[in-house]
């Protein structure tokens, strides 16, 4: 079990040359997730997803402060612990495609991960990650600048498949994909998650994320607001807790596609 | 109507990915446009807004040639903001670059005052997109081509971006393209759509 228990965040940062000032950015930030568990975490763009999980893996960037309490298996997961773990039983499909080496073959790079990972033949080890997500013979042998959008994508999610990590954090994997890719991504996830794995999908596309997610954390404003099982979703989303939630749902395009109203939004904000 | 005749384009010698497509768009009225990725759909959306020249074929607005000096009246919205204004302005500048958007009309695309003041990158993707649509909606733009402008937020901007967007066409009778891989939005927002395969436009339920 991957535990966040009241988990805030604060930017440190400079007014002038002397004035110092702290952000918050997240705070009472809590959910759970179990092994074979898809959980995923929407909400808008700037609520502070990515936030959370450079925090569950321990990237964060260098002028934050981080209080709560992050917890694996009933111990705690502090920094020597996230350290040892990255890469290995940890792992983070990243937002950005930039994380690629752009001198290195994509091939070599996912191999890199298993070896990393802990894969006794990591050469191979990489040829069948990337196999299951479509990416045969020539685009394997490409440079990262060669790739499209969507097959650098999936790139980055074979690296962190190929390694056999236990817990995969996934931000925003399916973000400029068609549907076909898109669907190809997320059904590899649900099946990870059906081995056995942790899988944290970090995502803004709910319709889509409902699809394959067993639980939803609905994220706003740097904190999750509620905590429900994908079917909680239905119908005009009378078993949501929060109004936000209700209104996220209500506004999808095969829902009533509705703004909330001024009053509402201003509560909201 | 803004009208295209038997455009052809590629981007390699031999290798066409618009093949001969025509396609007519009425004012007020909204057309959708999907195809898989690499159909040529930001393509054709760049050849209607002027952006790229077709190797053959024309389009004419209301049977006349488009400018080729001063505003253009088909506008190109495109999906990635970030990359479609000046880092270096302020969003003040950036917004009343080509006309100067009253405050209502700021008010109605949720454009919030303090923003003016900012840089692009103090801002997010979404609200990026709303002062990069905003605009591209000068008085004397009649079509918009609409590029995948809202696929990478989350719900409920999606929806308040298009209902602004909406009532500013309705009011002024604009013709918008929208293209998209979201089947459900754009049966939502469009009378009529259309995909787009081999370089060929097909009729789409």
């Amino acid at each position: 079990m991957l535990e966040i228990r009241q988990l805030a965040l604060d930017f440190l940062r400079y007014r002038g040359l002397w004035r110092r000032e702290t952000v918050t950015c997240l705070h009472n930030v809590s959910l759970t997730l179990a092994r074979g568990e898809l959980h995923a975490v929407v909400g808008a763009s700037g609520a502070g997803k990515s936030l959370m999980a450079q925090a569950l893996i321990g990237l964060l960037p260098g002028n934050t402060r981080r209080r709560g309490e992050l917890w694996l298996d009933g111990e705690p997961l502090d920094a020597a612990r996230q350290a040892a773990l990255r890469g290995k039983r940890l792992a983070l499909i990243p937002q950005s495609l930039a994380a690629l080496d752009p001198l290195v073959r994509s091939h070599r790079q996912v191999a890199w991960a298993a070896q990393r990972g802990g894969a006794a033949a990591p050469w191979a080890a990489a040829e069948r990650a990337m196999a299951q997500l479509g990416l045969v013979g020539d685009s394997a042998r490409r440079y990262p600048h060669q790739l499209s959008g969507g097959m650098a994508r999936r790139v980055l999610l074979a690296m962190a498949t190929a390694g056999d990590a236990e817990w995969l954090i996934a931000d925003e994997p399916s973000v400029g994909l068609d549907p076909q890719h898109r669907d190809g991504v997320l059904d590899q996830l649900r099946r990870l998650a059906d081995t056995g794995k942790g899988v944290l999908l970090i995502t803004h596309d709910l319709r889509h994320a409902l699809r394959v997610a067993d639980r939803v954390t609905v994220f706003h404003a740097g904190t999750t607001l509620e905590t429900a099982p994908a079917r909680a979703f239905h119908g005009r989303g009378e078993a949501l807790a929060s109004d936000y939630a209700r209104a996220l749902w209500r506004a999808l395009p095969d829902n009533d596609f509705a703004r909330p109203a001024a009053r509402e939004a201003a509560q909201l904000a | 109507m803004l009208e295209a005749c038997d455009i052809t384009l590629g981007y390699r010698r031999g290798e066409s990915v618009l093949r001969g497509i025509s396609l007519q768009l009425a004012a007020g009225e909204w057309l959708g446009l999907s195809g898989a990725s690499g159909a040529g759909k930001s393509t054709l959306g760049q050849v209607l807004a002027g952006h790229l020249a077709p190797r053959r074929g024309s389009l004419r607005l209301d049977g006349a040639a488009l400018p080729r000096r001063g505003l253009h009246p088909v506008q190109w919205l495109p999906q990635v903001p970030e990359l479609a204004v000046n880092p270096r302005w302020r969003i003040d500048r950036v917004l009343n670059e080509a006309w100067s958007p009253s405050a209502a009309q700021r008010r109605r695309f949720g454009i919030g005052d303090a923003w003016l003041e900012r840089y692009p990158h103090e801002l997010s993707g979404g609200e990026l997109q709303r002062v990069v649509v905003l605009r591209g909606l000068a008085p004397g733009v009649r079509y918009l081509i609409a590029d995948e402008i809202s696929s990478m937020l989350d719900a409920i901007t999606q929806a308040a971006l298009w209902q602004a967007l909406r009532e500013e066409a309705e009011a002024r009778n604009l013709g918008v393209l929208v293209i998209g891989h979201d089947a459900a939005l754009l049966q939502r927002l469009c009378q009529r759509r259309v995909r787009l395969e081999r370089g060929q436009l097909l009729a789409s339920s």
